[in-house]
């Protein structure tokens, strides 16, 4: 069976030999700095103390799964979707919302393949609808959205297996990233100074950290044995949590190039569906699919406690932009803030 | 017992002598093959077993050492009325074993106990359609995985293609049983017509809301809270991913009403009805001579089972067939890197075309990879030591900033309901807090992002006249994230403005980097200013950002930011519980661990409530 791009002597099997030990060298080097765990580093530092977290809000008012949420830069509203078929957002099967950073807009889109974006009106008679405006267009479902620095740009995952950038105004594919084996299901960008750069985890198990500029990618991770649902970078920027399907949270740095800490426990069987930092970086938040939320001592690895409270899986989970609460959304159809 | 996993499972099928039948694998030359097995769709593909979601074999592994003899839970005969049932476990000892072997407090043991119930590992010999672990004498047992030819079993990992067949075998024995009624609980007072075409059903949304006042939704409301495990089949978002480059709305899955199915079940599998109902008096009859212990014992299996593996209804409305594989295979939508993978999820019947085309994309896909991977090979790396000395400077650094942390003053509005703290730290104050300008000292791109530590900073700069840097690079980041047709207007400007010979805001790029630019502007394009705006920020950074922190400016901002007072109550999460109470109660601090003075200036006493 020919296929195009194949030189002689190139087959199928050859290339994929050379990639897998291309993939060991690389394993090899990375090894060779590998001087110390953090658990041992992080020896010297005291303990958490006992950690009390409680529901201050639970908010109810969708008719069925809340899929995703995202924060106002506000610090105080919220954004979320569900799987409804909600009359002011005429898109079924939202899988993925953003709030724009000047809080004037939203970004959704799910099973219909786009993302599209939404001027905020509080003016209730005003129908939201008629403003629509499609800005992506994938081949196959939206996972994630976020915008970048403005309005103007929105960055996306898909189940097609790449990401874009997308120019908001004209809805024009500014750059697209190409090399998840998977479907891509979550995305994050850096907080880094130049701001240039996201990373995004998949089906696949490998998360990826991409050039926004040149649309290459720049490292990539495959330490995780199952599906990759949710990546959020270190509030410093060095490096990033990513939540798994097989149950564990692990921490990546990006200078030393590789996975630095496993954040896991025997008794917690079920896939972490979302991460997210609290300010300092010292706690981790991850929501799992078997309703609980656990909170884990990013330094140490330990977990500190173990929040219940959602009767369905906790499918979204985000800390507010100034660190005083996060906010779970569920399959129970609701969310709750925590503080 | 030491269970063996048999190679090829099968449900158990009675023929008309009362013998257990072995379904044919591929499907051809065999005369007893029952029609399920044809009607059920292709057959797994070499039986090679599907790779199951990871924390299905992770509960398996928990509970296969859960029926270990020596370090297993206690097994013993229990008592269920006037019944004997041997090898049953009490809700009590699952609990007390879970916490012992896993190091958990009682709720997680109680959490994780409930969740292998309702997964169907465990099933309660009393009540069990209520898919609970409770914490006292309730007796459970074990599902059973043995040889399939003595019994059949019912482990999701073994995912032999629960068919329409077997659900519908199993209905109709409810049915006989019952005499024709299937209980209460099953009947539907929601009345679901059946779609004119699947198109049409696609469209339409049922959902419990929209029932409100239809005598079955109260039904559908409990039913669903007792099982709230809406299918381990799923996948990730709850439905069934559209297929491979078409998105399409699915019908809301909102509840399973076996009622509901069974009506589907008939119209569907009509030719194949005689075959169900033979098969149904076929098991009841076999089932008749075995002891009643046994009897009770598989009956609350295979009700289990069938509880927690039921059709999802949106697929029996598509007209699709239903199998356990088939939802599964909804997941592995779009590309996979292996072909065997491809090949077992499209089964035989994927076109010569579709493989041509998925065989150059994972050409690229591996040439990517090896590409990306040359590179990874030539980065620069930091030693581990280094980078992780990193986290525990900076979270120590952040750790008084982190509300979650350290909690936050005057108090956090969402435990206390004061907004005060929100008011006091907003984007635009006139005075900030101290811990706000302490922060842009942190880092100069904390500086840049808190806008009034960016405006002090720009007032400083105009002390030093080099305010223009500043300027600079905040139309840089304009021109970077605006939007596109902007593009050539801004660079225009900026041009204008910072870098033409004579201009007005003059920025002093070194000549190389002003070259490239210049060079660059010919053709304007978002990032044609990258270069010079990355030089102008180092110059800030490395320049004029620690002379700013070293200023009179800076320092007089310290000296007069705010430290807010606490309230009447403290509120770190880390010390005790906060109460979820109205600010205007004053609650005093009841933990004795010898923590620091009360709050100060609290108004009178409180209650001292606990």
């Amino acid at each position: 069976m020919a296929a195009d791009g194949l030189h002689e002597n190139e087959t199928l099997a050859s290339l994929k030999s050379e990639a897998e030990s291309l993939k060991g060298k690389l394993e090899e080097e990375r090894a060779k700095l590998h001087d110390v765990e953090l658990h041992q580093v992080a020896e010297r530092v005291e303990a958490l103390g006992q950690f009390v977290m409680k529901t201050r809000r639970t908010l109810k008012g969708h008719g069925n799964k809340v899929l995703c949420m995202d924060w106002c830069k506000d610090k105080r509203r919220i954004v979320s979707s569900s799987q409804e078929h909600a009359v002011t957002m005429p898109c079924t099967w939202v899988m993925a919302c953003a709030y724009a950073p000047s809080g004037c807009a939203i970004a959704c889109g799910g099973l219909d393949n786009k993302c599209s974006v939404y001027p905020l009106t509080f003016d209730k008679n005003e129908n939201m609808a008629a403003k629509k405006k499609s800005v992506a267009m994938h081949t196959n479902y939206l996972s994630a959205c976020s915008f970048t620095n403005s309005d103007m740009q929105i960055l996306t995952a898909s189940g097609d297996g790449t990401c874009a950038l997308w120019d908001v105004e004209s809805g024009q594919l500014l750059q697209s990233f190409h090399g998840h084996g998977a479907d891509v299901l979550c995305l994050d960008l850096a907080p880094s100074e130049t701001g240039n750069t996201f990373v995004s985890g998949g089906c696949d198990k490998k998360a990826m950290v991409w050039d926004m500029r040149s649309g290459q990618c720049v490292q990539a991770f495959e330490t995780h044995e199952s599906d990759i649902n949710s990546v959020r970078y270190y509030p410093s920027g060095d490096a990033f949590a990513s939540g798994s399907d097989d149950a564990t949270c692990r921490l990546y740095d990006l200078r030393a190039d590789r996975e630095v800490a496993i954040y896991s426990k025997e008794s917690i069987i079920f896939g972490a569906s979302s991460v997210d930092f609290s300010l300092s970086g010292r706690l981790l938040f991850a929501g799992y699919n078997d309703y609980t939320i656990n909170v884990w001592d990013v330094l140490k690895g330990s977990r500190v406690s173990i929040l219940f409270g959602h009767e369905n899986r906790v499918s979204t989970l985000r800390v507010s932009p100034d660190g005083t609460a996060f906010c779970s959304g569920s399959w129970d159809h609701t969310l709750r803030v925590w503080a | 017992m030491a269970p063996t996993r048999p190679q090829t499972p099968r449900p158990l099928r009675v023929n008309s002598r009362g013998a257990g039948l072995r379904p044919g694998r591929s499907g051809a030359g065999n005369p007893t093959l029952p029609a399920s097995a044809m009607a059920a769709g292709p057959a797994p593909l070499g039986g090679h077993p599907r790779a199951q979601k990871p924390h299905l074999s992770k509960m398996e592994r928990v509970v296969v050492s859960m029926q270990d003899p020596d370090q297993g839970v206690k097994m013993q005969s229990q008592r269920l009325l006037i019944t004997v049932i041997p090898h049953a476990v009490t809700g009590n000892d699952v609990v007390e074993w879970l916490i012992q072997k896993y190091c958990i407090a009682e709720d997680e043991a109680l959490h994780l106990g409930t969740l292998l119930v309702q997964h169907g590992y465990l099933y309660p010999l009393r009540d069990p359609r209520r898919l609970l672990l409770r914490p006292d004498e309730t007796p459970y047992r074990f599902q059973v995985r043995l040889n399939w030819e003595q019994t059949p079993y019912f482990w999701m990992s073994t995912l032999w293609p629960a068919a329409e067949l077997d659900y519908a075998i199993y209905l109709a024995k409810k049915n006989i049983r019952k005499q024709g009624a299937l209980v209460d609980h099953e009947k539907v007072g929601y009345h679901h017509p059946s779609p004119a075409t699947p198109a049409e059903s696609s469209q339409r949304n049922p959902s419990p809301t929209s029932g409100a006042h239809s005598p079955g939704s109260k039904l559908i409301q409990m039913h669903k809270h007792t099982h709230p495990i809406e299918g381990v089949s799923e996948g990730r978002w709850g439905v069934h991913p559209p297929e491979l480059g078409v998105g399409k709305s699915f019908p809301l899955e909102t509840f399973n009403h076996p009622q509901a199915h069974y009506d589907q079940l008939h119209r569907k599998i009509n030719h194949t009805w005689d075959l169900v109902v033979m098969q149904a008096r076929e098991q009841l009859r076999a089932a008749k001579q075995r002891r009643k212990g046994d009897r009770l014992v598989i009956a609350c299996q295979e009700q289990t089972y069938w509880l927690v593996n039921r059709p999802p209804v949106s697929l029996l409305l598509e007209g699709g067939s239903w199998t356990a594989e088939k939802s599964l295979q909804g997941q592995c939508v779009s590309l996979r890197c292996s072909l065997r993978t491809c090949l077992l999820t499209l089964g035989k019947d994927v076109s010569f075309e579709i493989l041509a085309k998925f065989l150059t994309k994972t050409v690229d896909f591996y040439k990517r990879r090896i590409e990306c991977c040359r590179k990874a090979l030539g980065r620069t790396r930091v030693k581990s030591s280094v980078c992780l000395e990193a986290y525990l400077k900076f979270s120590s650094q952040r750790g008084p900033h982190d509300p979650l942390l350290s909690g936050c003053l005057p108090s956090n509005p969402w435990v206390t309901d004061d907004d005060t703290y929100w008011a006091m730290n907003a984007p635009s104050v006139a005075v900030p807090t101290k811990l706000r300008v302490e922060q842009w000292a942190f880092s100069f791109r904390e500086l840049l992002e808190d806008p009034v530590g960016r405006a002090h900073f720009m007032d400083f700069l105009q002390t030093e006249f080099s305010a223009e840097n500043l300027s600079f690079w905040e139309a840089c980041e304009e021109l970077r994230h605006g939007g596109q047709a902007q593009v050539p207007a801004l660079v225009d400007a900026v041009y204008q403005q910072f870098l033409a010979p004579g201009a007005a805001r003059w920025v002093n790029i070194d000549s190389r980097t002003m070259e490239r630019t210049l060079e660059g502007l010919g053709r304007p394009h978002r990032h044609v200013l990258d270069d010079a705006q990355l030089h102008i920020y180092m110059l800030m950074k490395k320049d004029s950002y620690p002379r700013f922190l070293k200023s009179d400016l800076y320092k007089d901002l310290l000296a007069e930011a705010v430290v807010p007072l606490e309230t009447k109550r403290r509120v770190f999460p880390f010390m005790w519980k906060p109460r979820h109470s109205s600010p205007s109660l004053a609650l005093l601090p009841t933990s004795t661990s010898g923590e620091p003075e009360a709050a100060a200036g609290s108004p009178g006493g409180g209650d001292g409530e606990t």
